[in-house]
């Protein structure tokens, strides 16, 4: 007698198989929903904003006139941007990191610590605006200039930055800590010349991810008070500026007066997913040539 | 009478010499040292006085603790992070464990050969030259006249000089260690603590490695852990064997494999556990 009956197992087979594909059709469906949305989403900017790209419209000044307005200022702003946020997320995300994970002696506080960085990640942006407002527009009276909105952001992106050096730092295998400590190195010694040269790969597609979403961000800039038409393109730092998400957001609204305005924000629109596709394949580039070398 | 004179001084001098043989230096002696991982009490009243210019063995079965004694030498074993230790241990008459021993120090001191080759993921010669380097020497040909001697000294050099600027993970295995073995011979170490140094080998680099051990000890003394038996009689002077944390027997490496004095010694050794 067995106790697996051949019979029963038949009978039960048609409805096995039947669950088996009704399962992969419904999570087959599932993908092609978001790629679905995905393509009309995208047919929909290049249609609209496609004609309107041309070497003027990259270079021009911003303008009233639809026909002459450009996004040079927007460019330039965002790149005065990055100026402030990369180094600064840069120095605050990887100290951050290091100390946490070869410093700070695991217990509650660090723990503790750990627990709310990944907490901060989840604060909506909008939060990190007022903050920006009120600490750096309005206390150190810097007003809406790149300064106050960098500092914003890197705020906002920081523990990104901080979770993705963290885990290449862990990545590192102990035994060449090991090696380098045996030989009577230092800490610092050990994590500059063997830590950090074999986390960088991990820690480089951390900030690269955290800077493009710090381009595509828009909320706490608006929050801090980005004029809505900025003639002037930006020279440094303590210049007012505007940004790519920014121009788009004021377009969409404005495009209930003026309806061309709603083509330009495609546009522009199409230029920032250009860049941020650019970035995000940089990271990936990054990520897998210096994968695993151990 | 200048005839008798040199008689005589020819056989003081003789008389001393073998005085050194009969009393060497100690160079490590532990007392009374305990160790604990937590709640798990991992060395238990250990004492042992380790000989300058000798290969120390340790044998044991998994888990003894000879491990942990060796990276408690060179105080690695503080990489753990719920360790606690009592006890002391004397390097050259100095306890190690007193906090105001720097263990940047005792590390330049003594070197340290791992169970895995674990080469840095950079050239063969910033391997070697990485020691030097974070001691302070900067001067490139000094910096080359290091790499030579450190590679010459682990019998590697022959195999590597002419790609020193290739990665050290092209290596074989045996040759990683052997690399591993000079980069540790670069910081000029006075003792050399080797953990299970041949275990992840083959037995051709194997027998290389413990040749090299042999030709080391006329200027190094050097304590290595091996968990395989005839490596010790074959390269040892002396052996510890240690059994759950304890020192079971220390003695000559001849006597301890040939004549032990204690039942568990000889269980071991003779493959009836372990």
């Amino acid at each position: 007698m067995k106790y697996v009956d051949s019979t029963q197992v038949q009978k039960k087979m048609g409805s096995r198989l039947m669950a088996n594909n009704l399962a992969k059709t419904l999570f087959f469906l599932s993908t092609l929903f978001g790629l679905l949305v995905l393509v009309v989403l995208i047919y929909r900017v290049l249609k609209d904003g496609l004609p309107w790209i041309d070497i003027d419209f990259l270079m021009n000044r911003l303008s009233t006139d639809p026909e002459r307005a450009g996004i040079w200022g927007a460019i330039t702003g965002t790149l005065w941007l990055m100026v402030v946020v990369a180094p600064v997320t840069m120095l605050l995300g990887i100290g951050t990191a290091i100390y946490l994970e070869e410093y700070a002696t695991k217990g509650r506080i660090s723990s503790f610590i750990k627990t709310n960085i990944s907490n901060l990640a989840g604060v909506p942006s909008v939060v990190f605006g007022i903050l920006g407002l009120t600490v750096f527009a309005r206390t150190l009276d810097l007003g809406s200039v790149v300064l106050a909105g960098g500092l914003t952001m890197a705020l906002l992106v920081l523990p990104v930055v901080v979770v993705a050096s963290q885990e290449a730092i862990r990545a590192v295998p102990q035994f060449l800590r090991e090696a380098s400590y045996g030989m009577g190195a230092t800490k610092w010694q050990t994590i500059k010349n063997v830590v950090l040269p074999a986390a960088l790969p991990g820690i480089l597609t951390g900030v690269i991810l955290a800077l493009s979403r710090a381009i595509g961000e828009t909320a706490p800039l608006v929050v801090i008070g980005i004029p809505a038409l900025l003639i002037p393109i930006p020279d440094g730092i303590f210049d007012k500026f505007t940004i790519l998400p920014v121009q788009i957001y004021y377009w969409t609204i404005d495009s209930a007066l003026v309806a061309e305005y709603a083509n330009l924000a495609a546009a522009t629109i199409v230029i920032l997913l250009l860049v941020l596709f650019v970035m995000n394949s940089i990271a990936i580039l990054i990520r897998n040539k210096f994968q695993k070398r151990y | 009478m200048s005839v008798v004179t040199d008689k005589s001084n020819a056989s003081v001098k003789d008389t001393q010499n073998s005085a050194k043989e009969d009393t060497k230096k100690v160079v490590y002696e532990t007392k009374d040292l305990n160790l604990w991982y937590g709640e798990g009490h991992a060395l238990k009243n250990i004492n042992l006085a380790i000989n300058e210019n000798e290969v120390t063995a340790i044998i044991g079965p998994s888990g003894c603790g000879k491990s942990t004694y060796i990276k408690t030498l060179n105080r690695m074993v503080e990489l753990v992070p719920t360790v606690k230790i009592s006890g002391e241990i004397l390097y050259r008459g100095r306890n190690i464990l007193e906090k105001s021993y720097q263990v940047e120090d005792l590390r330049t001191s003594v070197g340290m050969v791992f169970q895995k080759p674990n080469p840095f993921p950079k050239s063969i010669y910033d391997n070697i030259a990485y020691g030097p380097k974070i001691h302070g020497i900067r001067d490139k040909k000094i910096l080359d006249e290091i790499v030579e001697k450190s590679l010459r000294g682990a019998a590697i050099w022959d195999d590597v000089k002419d790609r020193l600027n290739q990665n050290a993970y092209g290596l074989s295995g045996g040759q990683q260690q052997r690399v591993c073995i000079a980069r540790a011979l670069a910081i000029e170490p006075d003792v050399i603590l080797m953990d299970e140094p041949t275990s992840a080998l083959d037995p051709i680099s194997t027998l290389k490695v413990e040749e090299l051990v042999q030709e080391l000890k006329k200027d190094y003394s050097i304590i290595i852990v091996t968990h395989n038996m005839q490596q010790a009689a074959r390269i040892s002077d002396k052996t510890a064997f240690f059994l759950n944390g304890e020192v079971i027997e220390f003695a000559e490496t001849d006597k301890i494999f040939s004549n032990p004095s204690d039942k568990r010694t000889e269980d071991y050794i003779t493959g009836r556990f372990g």
